[in-house]
């Protein structure tokens, strides 16, 4: 338990990464680093453009599993990870990344 | 019974033998009433009948014929219930809506629910046939329905497509730039800086060794420790991949520093380290938890000075050679889940005897600094010692050298085997120079001052005269012999002079890339240019072969000048 929150915490943490959602499998966010209303907006649309790409990845060959599903935006990227029925949402900002 | 109506007919016919008998009836009519009181009325007709029928017997004994007009007919009505309707109503099932779509996918997830189902009766009856006597009831742990570790693998992925995405630049570098200056550069390359890194609790220590995992050629170990004699603190073992430069992989903290490391080459997941405590260690990265799934202790072998160099053999069997200060260069065995240690060699010091008491030489341990062992004579290895010498020796024989060279002034860091020709070996120590030696020889044939004191050596997987060394005062060099034998192609430095100081370097087995360790706990990346990893033109396993053959050929001609060289320098 400590390893996934460590993990999360240590991807929140870069400057980019707008916030996370972790959605269980009835739909409800667990833990958001948005408020509610936001949260649930994401959760909601993103529920079903995930069930419709599982299908579809399914349906294409039935042995494929859809690990992660990204969409790069203009001024993000949003990535949605389905695991045991439960979703992980992050959504990150395009940087400019100088290496130092 | 009630009688509702009777009606006798009047009319007969002439003919009919009954008329000729009614007429009788008239007279009889008494004498039958008083024959028949009791009857009911609905037997009048029958009673008329009889009374013909006794008239008829008693006048004129004529045959009773039926009566077509005295036809009565007889029913009765029985009561009719009244009729009930009965029902029941009981309460209705539980209903709920159903719906899904029947896709391919779901039907073949059914399929193979109903196949696993199957395989689980089969492999309980079999269990419960076998152990009835230990039945455990293994409870049935209820995970908390809103537990976030269910997410953990994507988790992990997650962490590495952030920083794909942050470090995107760099992700591409490292596929796809190849410096095009290079054709412009003669003969020099340079070194491209990717990713670095670096772990908070490891700032203080330094980097002891480098070594890159040959199955997940992304995947390299780091083992920390300290060089410093005097401060010997906690060690620390991490393992990164380059998909991930923020955080590595495994994290082991020790008790000990730890000095060398070496991953198994079949077996990635075993890894055997070195300890500066004498202690020899195999992790098992496939198990979880922070502890050593073997360790030698005092009873089992331990060495009694710091270890400095581990190599794990080629062979199927988990076996590995450890060689340490203390003299003594150990195999390793592991044997039914214990190590097992066989001591190999006792490194003697051949030419320093000290007379102890009653005249009886007593011989004088070295120290092992290092060892390689060769790639392709499996009983032929090399260990360098601390006092500069460098011994060929074989694990047939355990008490005599092959060989010995007088490699170094100072103690012996590193030497490693071509890993193309099988005769050529290169050293590096801290007296400033790196030395090239083919076996048969006992002078070098080359030498390298390098201007400060030499950290590592390693050779390139790419070409057998390519190499790289690495300074104290922060350069990185890479010499390739078959374009400049006196000067490195590439000198540059990697971090900043004062402050850090480069302690080893490994190139990649498979991408153009080299790794550096540094004394504050970082590995920094660097992809090597293009003018740096130029092959032979030709057919590729002819060539390289014959590029340093050729070297050789070229080596003798110079050997004489260079054993001049080496007269006047001793």
């Amino acid at each position: 338990m400590g390893e996934v929150e460590e993990t999360l915490q240590r991807i929140e943490a870069q400057g980019s990464v707008l916030g996370t959602i972790v959605v269980n499998a009835d739909g409800i966010p667990i833990r958001s680093t948005f408020d509610i209303s936001k949260a649930g907006k994401y959760v909601e649309l993103l529920r079903h453009l995930t069930a419709l790409a599982k299908g579809t990845v399914r349906d294409i060959d039935p042995e494929n599993e859809l690990v992660v599903l990204r969409i790069s935006t203009k001024n993000q990227e949003i990535m949605v990870g389905p695991e045991n029925g439960y979703l992980l949402i992050l959504i990150q900002r395009y940087e400019r990344y100088s290496r130092a | 019974m009630a009688v509702h109506f009777v009606l006798e007919g009047c009319l007969e016919h002439d003919d009919d033998a009954s008329s000729v008998a009614s007429e009788d009836i008239l007279e009889d009519v008494e004498p039958a009433a008083e024959l028949d009181e009791d009857t009911s009325g609905e037997e009048d007709a029958g009673e008329d009948d009889r009374a013909d029928s006794v008239a008829s017997k008693a006048d004129t004994q004529e045959p009773k014929s039926t009566n077509q007009f005295n036809f009565i007919e007889r029913a009765s009505q029985s009561l009719n219930n009244a009729l009930q309707g009965r029902s029941c109503q009981t309460i209705p099932p539980p209903r709920c809506n159903y719906f899904a779509t029947a896709t391919q996918w779901a039907i073949y997830d059914a399929y193979m629910d109903e196949l696993q189902q199957q395989e689980m009766k089969k492999e309980k009856q079999k269990s419960n046939k076998d152990d009835d006597k230990t039945k455990k009831k293994i409870l049935l742990i209820e995970t908390p329905r809103d537990d976030i570790t269910q997410v953990a693998k994507a988790a992990k992925l997650f962490e590495r497509m952030v920083n794909q995405n942050t470090f995107n630049e760099i992700a591409q570098d490292f596929r796809y730039f190849e410096d095009a200056a290079d054709e412009f550069r003669e003969q020099e390359g340079t070194l491209l800086p990717l990713w670095k890194f670096q772990y908070d609790k490891a700032r203080i220590m330094s980097v002891t060794s480098l070594c890159w995992n040959h199955i997940y050629p992304d995947f390299f170990g780091v083992g920390l420790g300290s060089y410093d004699f005097s401060k010997q603190g906690r060690g620390m073992l991490l393992f990164y991949t380059l998909k991930n430069s923020t955080f590595p992989e495994y994290i082991f903290p020790t008790s000990s520093g730890v000095l060398c490391l070496d991953i198994h080459k079949q077996h990635s997941y075993l890894v055997a380290v070195g300890f500066y405590d004498g202690c020899v260690c195999v992790y098992n990265l496939k198990k979880n938890g922070l502890d050593p799934e073997y360790k030698s202790t005092v009873n089992s072998g331990k060495h009694s000075d710091p270890v400095w160099q581990v190599r794990w053999q080629n062979d199927n069997s988990l076996n590995f050679y450890s060689v340490s200060c203390d003299g003594r260069v150990v195999s390793w065995t592991i044997m039914k889940n214990e190590l097992v240690f066989t001591d190999a060699l006792r490194l003697i010091l051949t030419d320093r005897v000290s007379d102890g008491l009653d005249g009886i030489e007593e011989l004088i341990t070295a120290s092992g600094t290092s060892c390689d062992f060769h790639r392709q004579i499996d009983t032929l290895f090399l260990v360098g010692t601390e006092e500069g010498k460098i011994h060929k020796c074989s694990k047939n024989y355990s008490s005599q050298y092959l060989e010995t060279y007088d490699a170094h002034n100072m103690a012996v860091d590193t030497v490693k085997w071509n890993p193309y020709h099988s005769k050529v070996f290169i050293s590096c120590s801290s007296d400033w120079t790196v030395k090239i030696w083919d076996h048969d020889y006992k002078a070098p044939m080359f030498t390298f001052e390098l201007n400060a004191s030499v950290g590592d050596v390693a050779w390139a997987p790419y070409s057998s005269t390519v190499f790289a060394a690495v300074t104290t005062d922060g350069l990185v060099h890479v010499f390739d012999l078959a374009i400049n034998k006196y000067q490195a192609i590439c000198q540059q430095p990697v971090v900043s002079k004062k402050k850090t100081k480069l302690t080893h370097i490994e190139f990649n087995p498979i991408h153009p890339v080299v790794i550096v360790g540094d004394d504050r706990g970082s590995v920094i990346s660097l992809k090597l240019s293009p003018n740096l990893r130029k092959k032979p033109k030709g057919k590729k396993g002819r060539d390289l072969v014959e590029g340093p053959e050729a070297e050789v050929a070229k080596m003798e001609k110079l050997l004489s000048l260079l054993r001049d060289l080496g007269e006047s320098k001793v």
